[in-house]
This record gives C-alpha cells, sequence and structure tokens, in this order.
C-alpha cells in the first residue's frame, strides 16, 4: 500500500537560512504525526507546503501518489484540510456559517454540510456556540471552531499547525482526544507541549531547524535524550500520576 | 436543513424600488417642468411636444447614464475595498482612470469631439489595464498561494503609482490647455453627465453594469472566503489568484467604462459600498449586487440635483455627490 503522503528529499528554505534539509518521510493512513521543534524550526513552513500552499524548495512532496502541485485546487479540498492561527474574521457570521465555509466546494448543493458541521463543532465542545456570532468568541474558543471547519471539510489528511496553542488545560487534552477518535483521519500536528505530544501521537517529526530532522514512531523519537538535544534544555521523564510525562528541567 | 447560497435580501429590494423612483423622478424634473401625462406620452413613444423631446433626449439617456456610472463605481469600489482588504480603496487606486483622464484630455487638447473623447478615455483605460497586468504579474500570475498576502499590496501599490503618474500627466495638461479647454478638462475631471445623452450607450452601460455585477456575484462567495484570508481559502477549494484575476478585471472594466461616459465621479466608489455595509454587513453575497443599486441610486439623485440646484447653470455631477456625501457619511458613521 502506497503512503498517504510523502516526502522525498524535501527542502525548505526561508532566505539564506535551510531550516528543512532532504527531508524525508511517509506518512499511512491512520497515522497521527506529532511535529515538534524549537521556535523557527520550520514547523509552520513545512504544514504549508505538505497542504501545497506553499512550494518545496527541493524535493518532492506527494499526495496519495501524485504530485501536491499537481492537484487540482477544488480536488485538493477534498483530501486535506489545513488549521493554521491566522484567521480573519471580517463581518459579522455565525459560527455554524463560518465552520460551512469549508462545504465550499459544493457550492451550497451540499445536504449534509449542516449536519457535520454540527458534528465537527460537536466534536471540539463548541456545539453550543454554532448560533453565536463569531467575533464574540475568546482566542481559545475561535481556535477550536478553526478545528471544526477543517473536521467538517471531511478529508482524509488533516494539517493542524499548533491546534492547542490557546486551549486550557481541560481543552488541551479534549481536543487531541476528539481529534484522535475521528474515524479514517490522518492527523499531521505541530506542538510544543511535549507530554500532550506524547499521549496523541502515533508518529512523530523533529525539525531541528538547522536542517537536521528525525522521524519515525512515537517510542522511538519522543525520547529524553532525543528532545534535550532537540529544545537544547534538559529534558526528563518523570513518573507521575501512574504515567511516564516529560519533566523540563531547566538548562542545566 | 439546508441553506442556499443566495438570501432574498429585502434591503436590497428596497434600494433597486428606490433607484426606479429616482430615475422615474429625474425625468420630471429640469427646467422644464414636466406633467406627468406628457412623460407617460413620452415614454409611450410619442415625440409630439418639444418636452417629450427633452425627457427622451436628454432626461432619459442622462439619468440612465448617471445611474449606470454610480453602480459601475460602486461595484468597482466594493470589490477593490474587499479584494485589497482596504476600506480606504476606491474604484480610482488601480489607476485605470487616470489613464483613461490622460487619453481623454490628450483627445480633447487635439480639439476632439466628445465621441472621439469617449473613445479615447476607452481606449486609455483598457491600456492603463494592461500595463497594470503587466506591471504587477507576478501578484496576478503565480500559483503560490502564501504570496497572495502580499500580491494584493502589490496590485495596490503599482495602481497607486500608476494613477500618481497619471495625475502628473493630467496637471501637465491643465498648465498647458487654453482657457476654453480649461473648463471642459476641469468638468470632466470632477465628473460631468451633461455630455451622456446618447440613449444607446446609456442603454449599453446599463447592460455593462447587469453583467459586471453578475460576474462579480458569481465570485462573492469565493471573495467572502478570501476576506477570511487567502491561504484558508485556498486551502477550502478556492482558486484565489484566478479569483482575484478576473475581480481586477471586472472593477477595472467597470472603471473605465464608468469614466469614458461621465468622467472622474468622485466619491460615489468609495461611499456607496462603505453605506452599504453599514446596513447589511459586509457579506459580499449582499454587498456587491447592494453597493451598485446604491451606487446608482446615489448618482441619480445627484446628478437631478446638479442641473436642477442652481438651473440653468449645471454643476457637476462628482461635485455634488461629495458635498452631499459626505455630510451624509459622517452622520451616519457617528451612529453605528
Amino acid at each position: 500500500m502506497s503512503a498517504l503522503l510523502e516526502c522525498r528529499g524535501l527542502t525548505l528554505r526561508a532566505g539564506a537560512r535551510e531550516f528543512v534539509a532532504n527531508l524525508s518521510f511517509a506518512v499511512n493512513a491512520g497515522e497521527r504525526w506529532a511535529v515538534l521543534g524549537p521556535n523557527g524550526a520550520g514547523k509552520t513552513t513545512l504544514l504549508l507546503a505538505l497542504a501545497g500552499v506553499r512550494r518545496a524548495d527541493a524535493g518532492r512532496i506527494e499526495l496519495a501518489g501524485r504530485p501536491v502541485g499537481d492537484w487540482r485546487i477544488d480536488a485538493l479540498a477534498e483530501r486535506r484540510a489545513l488549521v493554521t492561527d491566522r484567521w480573519i474574521d471580517p463581518f459579522a457570521a455565525s459560527v455554524l456559517d463560518t465552520v460551512l465555509t469549508a462545504r465550499y466546494r459544493y457550492d451550497g448543493a451540499d445536504d449534509d454540510g449542516v449536519r457535520l458541521a454540527r458534528e465537527a463543532l460537536a466534536a471540539v465542545d463548541c456545539a453550543e456556540l454554532a448560533e453565536r456570532d463569531v467575533r464574540t468568541l475568546s482566542r481559545g474558543e475561535r481556535q477550536r471552531v478553526a478545528i471544526a471547519t477543517a473536521i467538517a471539510q471531511a478529508t482524509p489528511l488533516v494539517l493542524l499547525d499548533e491546534p492547542i496553542a490557546h486551549q486550557d488545560p481541560r481543552h488541551q487534552a479534549l481536543v487531541l482526544a476528539r481529534l484522535a477518535q475521528l474515524a479514517d483521519r490522518t492527523l499531521i500536528a505541530s506542538m510544543h507541549d511535549v507530554n500532550a505530544a506524547a499521549a496523541f501521537a502515533t508518529h512523530a517529526l523533529l525539525l531541528s531547524g538547522r536542517g537536521a530532522w528525525r522521524a519515525g514512531p512515537a517510542h522511538e523519537t519522543l525520547r529524553a535524550e532525543l528532545l534535550s538535544e532537540l529544545f537544547a534544555t534538559r529534558i526528563a521523564v518523570v513518573a507521575a500520576d501512574g504515567r511516564r510525562l516529560f519533566f523540563v528541567a531547566g538548562p542545566d | 436543513m439546508r441553506r442556499s447560497a443566495a438570501k432574498p435580501s429585502a434591503p436590497l429590494l428596497a434600494l433597486v424600488a428606490a433607484a426606479v423612483g429616482a430615475i422615474v423622478a429625474a425625468l420630471f424634473v429640469g427646467s422644464f417642468d414636466a406633467p406627468a401625462a406628457d412623460v407617460f406620452a413620452a415614454l409611450a413613444g410619442g415625440r409630439s411636444s418639444p418636452l417629450a423631446a427633452v425627457v427622451l433626449d436628454l432626461r432619459l439617456p442622462r439619468a440612465l447614464s448617471a445611474f449606470a456610472v454610480g453602480g459601475l463605481l460602486a461595484l468597482a469600489g466594493a470589490i477593490l475595498q474587499a479584494l485589497l482588504r482596504n476600506p480606504l480603496a476606491d474604484p480610482y487606486v488601480l489607476g485605470v482612470s487616470g489613464g483613461a483622464a490622460v487619453a481623454a484630455l490628450a483627445a480633447l487638447a487635439a480639439g476632439a469631439g466628445v465621441a472621439t473623447m469617449q473613445a479615447a478615455s476607452a481606449a486609455g483605460a483598457l491600456a492603463t489595464l494592461a500595463l497594470l497586468f503587466v506591471l504587477a504579474r507576478r501578484a496576478f500570475f503565480t500559483r503560490d498561494a502564501l504570496r497572495g498576502e502580499s500580491s494584493a499590496t502589490g496590485v495596490l501599490l503599482t495602481g497607486v503609482m500608476i494613477a500618481a503618474f497619471a495625475a502628473a500627466i493630467l496637471s501637465l495638461a491643465l498648465t498647458l490647455a487654453t482657457d476654453t479647454q480649461l473648463r471642459t478638462m476641469v468638468f470632466w475631471l470632477l465628473g460631468d453627465l451633461a455630455g451622456a445623452t446618447d440613449l444607446r450607450m446609456a442603454l449599453a452601460a446599463v447592460v455593462l453594469l447587469a453583467a459586471t455585477v453578475a460576474v462579480a456575484a458569481k465570485r462573492a462567495r469565493a471573495l467572502n472566503l478570501m476576506l477570511r484570508g487567502d491561504v484558508l481559502a485556498y486551502t477550502q477549494g478556492v482558486d484565489v489568484e484566478r479569483t482575484r484575476r478576473a475581480l481586477v478585471l471586472v472593477a477595472a472594466i467597470a472603471t473605465g467604462a464608468a469614466v469614458t461616459l461621465a468622467g472622474a465621479v468622485g466619491f460615489v466608489g468609495f461611499v456607496a459600498p462603505h453605506l452599504v455595509r453599514m446596513a447589511i454587513g459586509n457579506d459580499q453575497r449582499a454587498l456587491l449586487p447592494g453597493a451598485a443599486v446604491a451606487g446608482g441610486l446615489l448618482v441619480v439623485v445627484a446628478d437631478t440635483a446638479a442641473r436642477t440646484v442652481a438651473a440653468p447653470v449645471q454643476l457637476p455631477v462628482g461635485v455634488v455627490t461629495a458635498l452631499v456625501g459626505v455630510p451624509v457619511f459622517l452622520w451616519l458613521l457617528r451612529r453605528v
């Protein structure tokens, strides 16, 4: 079986800086990937490239066996959704109508749209916000609505840029757990919380920001010594509440 | 439950009714008072009286031209305010009207009549549009959707530079013009419908208005998504570059046509979209047609005032739109 998403020799640059060099990894259907790396390591840029929004500076990205740049824009919208934190709410619109923007490709002839949108809102604990004006939401609520919008797009692949950055502790766990429960979805999410990543991900991609990278199953990649090196700070494993947790011990 | 894309909108219907009313009223008002019976007789096809000739040959084409000019400018303004995400945008930021004005005034200086001047204006508008696409081609022809955020700025800055260059040439033309030419030039630059008395051209402009509104309205959903961010719109299936190209083209053609017909009527293209936005919000599906009808209404009323308030002296309609529009706009701004 061929991979859902595959990168071969992918290189991404910003100006003279090459933060992703010769990256090769494959994502199979049903996997959940966490992308980790220090600030400026290129996590967002990588997600934009995987989504076909930004061009690769070298190498290829294939979605379902076909270069992502060769897909028609509307066909691509059926296969991958992207959540960024760069949302703009230019006019008064209900939360439900905002989520329904994900159904653009159906051109109004979309009988399932409202049902899918409500289900997506319920999945991220926003069911009761459906009729609210989207501009009255808090940052955390608005981020969950953005995630619901991507879910309602009903794509096999969902790319999420720091989906829990604005969530309170309860919703950090809830959002990631609900995302993991979605049937038939493959997820790639960047995040900074190592413990959240460990609870969520089946696989991880570590980006150093200087070209080096490591990709693989979570038990091989989410290890204290690798993470300590990645973030240039001492990260230890401690036991708490019957679980193994990463503890950021600090620079020394 | 199903939500249809096109909401029947009461404000839009009210605007259409008001516009029709204003056009009909414009037929009655003027230096000659026209009794209702004569106006209707004239509309029914009779040219029996001199008054009927005034109504059919002067007032009707002029009122229709006014409606078309206002509608085209307001549509262009609404499109550009959304596309450039800039509330200060108006039809003239693309520089198309500046190019049209340069060509029109050049024709005038060479001693051309109204028809030649209008042809020159249309040619100038199209040439400037071509120049805009060449100079800002990186913003228009790229599949790199991420660049979209900055390419709107690229279009804006290129247009503003073209407009500034055209303004410099216009100043030069005004400096060098003879006294008799100067008056015609100034009226043209301020926007003036006195020459818009050709019924066929007026009808053609109304048809063009309907066509441009239809083309723009078809892309209103895409524009709504682009307002929420080009990257998001692109990932949801909007062809951002193609939509931007089509809408800039529509805005430029609308502006060029309006300027060709009546010169650079000011203010309406900026203010009509804002007035409609204050009333019904920024949903482009309602805003684009609403702004077009409101702009048409505004110029019909302003032009009727322009040719009656100081009669027999006719004021340039562009002066009236601003003189009446600015206080109204400021009053509304304080209320919202």
